[in-house]
C-alpha cells in the first residue's frame, strides 16, 4: 500500500537524527563528569592565590608593582573565552551578547580594545567583526594545559607592562549548575582591593619579601593571572559539556514529539485509506 | 593548648592540606624558615624541598614542593606549590631515574639542551631522594 510514503522516510530520518543527538548527550553527559571534576580539582588553588592577591591590595607596600596601580583608561586588553565547537545551546552566544554589550559600553567612554581570544568559536566570531585581534589560542581539547594558554596571556602582559593597555578583562562563562552557566566579565588588573572579611588587615602594614619585592610579586602575580584565565578556561570546557548535555536532550525530546505527531498522522491517514477501500468494495458489491 | 595557626597547602591539581597547625617550616628561597602563630606577614618564593606542618607535639606531616610561594598573615599560612606530593608516595624509583637523566644533561655540555631546566630537575630529583632518606632513616 502506498499510503503515507513520504511520512514514513521522515518519521525515519527523524529517528536517525535522534540516535545522533541521544548518543551525543550522553557523550556530554560523561565528559562533564569529568571536566567538572577538574574545575573542582584547581578550584582551590585559584581560590587561594585570589585570597592572596586580595591581601596583597591591602598591604601598603614600598615597591608598587604595575599590576597594582590604577592609571587612566584608554585602551583595555580583553581576554574571551569560549568553547571550541558548536551544538551546545546558546553557551557562546550569551557570552558573546554580552561581551558586546561591555564593548559598546567603552565605545561611548571613547575607550579601545585589544581581543585576545581562547577556543575556535571566539576566533571565527570577533575575527568577523572589525575587532584588533592580538592573539588566539584554538583546540585546546577536554584536558587543557597551562602551557596552552601562557601564550595568550603573555601577549597581554607584555601589552600591559608596555602601556598598551591599561586594563585587562576576562570573559567567561561561569559554572553555577548543570542548567545554569552565567556569561561572567571579571577584571584581572589593575587588582584594586576589595572589602575583606576579616578586620586582621586594617592598618598600615607591609609584607616581608624574600628575596626581594620585585621579583615575588612579578611571579606571584602573573602566576594569579595564569591561575584565573586556567581556571576560565577549565570552567567554561564543564559549561560547555553541561550546555551540550541540556541541549541535546532538549533537541533528543523534540524529536521524540515529532515522531509521535508524525506517527499519529500516519496511522490516520492510513486508517482513512482502508475505511475508503472498504467502502468503495462495499459500494461495489451492493452496485452488483 | 598551644597557639596554632591555621594552614593551606594546594597545589595547582589539588588542595593537599587545610588544617591547624603549631608550627610550619617551609624552604624559602634565602633558607629554610619556621613559621610560628602570629608571624609577621611574608611572601616568598619556595625551594624544592620539603615543608612540614606540626600538627601537635606527636605528629608532623610532611609534603615535597617542587617549588612554589609561601604566603604568612598572622593567622594564616598558605603555600602555593607547583606539585605537592605527599612524602611517603614519593617513587623512589622515579626519583632515581630523573636524578640520573638530568646529570647526564648536564654532563652533556654541547649545547643542545637548557641549562638552566636541567640543573632545576636535578635539584628537584635530589630534594625527594633526600625526603626519602630521612623519611627511612626515621622509619627504622
Amino acid at each position: 500500500m502506498a499510503v503515507g510514503k513520504e511520512i514514513r522516510t521522515q518519521i525515519s530520518s527523524i529517528k536517525n537524527t535522534q540516535k545522533i543527538t541521544r548518543a551525543m548527550e550522553m557523550v556530554a553527559a560523561s565528559k562533564m563528569r569529568k571536566t567538572k571534576e577538574r574545575m573542582e580539582a584547581t578550584r582551590p588553588y585559584s581560590k587561594k592565590i585570589s585570597q592572596i592577591i586580595k591581601h596583597l591590595a591591602h598591604a601598603n607596600p614600598e615597591y608598587k608593582h604595575p599590576f597594582l596601580v590604577e592609571r587612566e583608561v584608554k585602551r583595555v586588553g580583553v581576554i574571551v573565552i569560549s568553547s571550541d565547537r558548536g551544538l551546545c545551546g546558546g553557551l557562546n552566544s550569551n557570552l558573546f551578547r554580552k561581551t558586546l554589550k561591555q564593548f559598546t559600553q567603552w565605545d561611548g567612554d571613547n575607550i579601545e580594545v585589544d581581543i585576545c581570544t581562547i577556543g575556535g568559536k571566539s576566533a571565527s566570531f570577533f575575527s568577523r567583526l572589525e575587532t584588533n585581534l592580538v592573539g588566539q589560542a584554538a583546540k585546546l581539547g577536554d584536558s587543557p594545559h597551562l602551557q596552552d594558554v601562557i601564550g595568550v596571556i603573555k601577549v597581554m602582559l607584555d601589552a600591559y607592562h608596555a602601556g598598551t593597555i591599561d586594563e585587562l578583562h576576562i570573559m567567561y562563562n561561569e559554572f553555577v549548575n548543570t542548567m545554569t552557566q552565567a556569561p561572567t566579565v571579571e577584571k584581572l588588573l589593575p587588582v584594586v582591593a576589595t572589602e575583606l572579611e576579616t578586620d586582621d588587615l586594617k592598618g598600615y602594614w607591609d609584607y616581608l619579601y624574600e628575596p626581594d619585592a620585585k621579583e615575588v610579586l612579578d611571579n606571584l602575580l602573573t602566576r594569579y593571572i595564569e591561575s584565573i584565565v586556567y581556571q576560565g578556561l577549565v570552567e567554561n570546557n564543564a559549561c560547555e559539556q553541561a550546555a551540550r548535555m541540556v541541549a541535546m536532550k532538549s533537541a533528543s525530546d523534540n524529536a521524540g514529539n515529532l515522531i509521535d505527531e508524525l506517527q499519529l498522522v500516519y496511522n490516520k491517514a492510513r486508517q482513512a485509506a482502508i475505511t475508503q477501500e472498504i467502502s468503495e468494495i462495499v459500494a461495489g458489491a451492493a452496485a452488483v | 593548648m598551644a597557639m596554632t595557626v591555621h594552614v593551606d597547602i594546594v597545589s595547582a591539581e589539588k588542595e593537599i592540606f587545610s588544617g591547624l597547625a603549631e608550627m610550619v617550616f617551609a624552604p624559602a628561597e634565602l633558607g629554610e624558615v619556621g613559621i610560628s602563630p602570629r608571624h609577621a606577614p611574608l611572601i616568598s618564593k619556595l625551594n624544592p624541598g620539603e615543608v612540614r606542618v606540626k600538627v601537635s607535639d606527636t605528629e608532623t606531616q610532611e609534603y615535597f614542593v617542587s617549588g612554589g610561594l609561601l604566603e604568612v598573615q598572622p593567622h594564616l599560612v598558605t603555600v602555593l606549590a607547583d606539585t605537592a606530593i605527599r612524602a611517603k608516595d614519593i617513587d623512589e624509583a622515579a626519583a632515581l631515574e630523573a636524578k640520573a637523566k638530568a646529570e647526564e644533561a648536564l654532563s652533556d655540555k654541547s649545547g643542545k639542551i637548557d641549562y638552566a631546566t636541567a640543573q632545576a630537575q636535578l635539584a628537584v630529583a635530589m630534594m625527594q631522594l633526600r625526603a626519602l632518606d630521612r623519611l627511612k632513616k626515621r622509619g627504622s
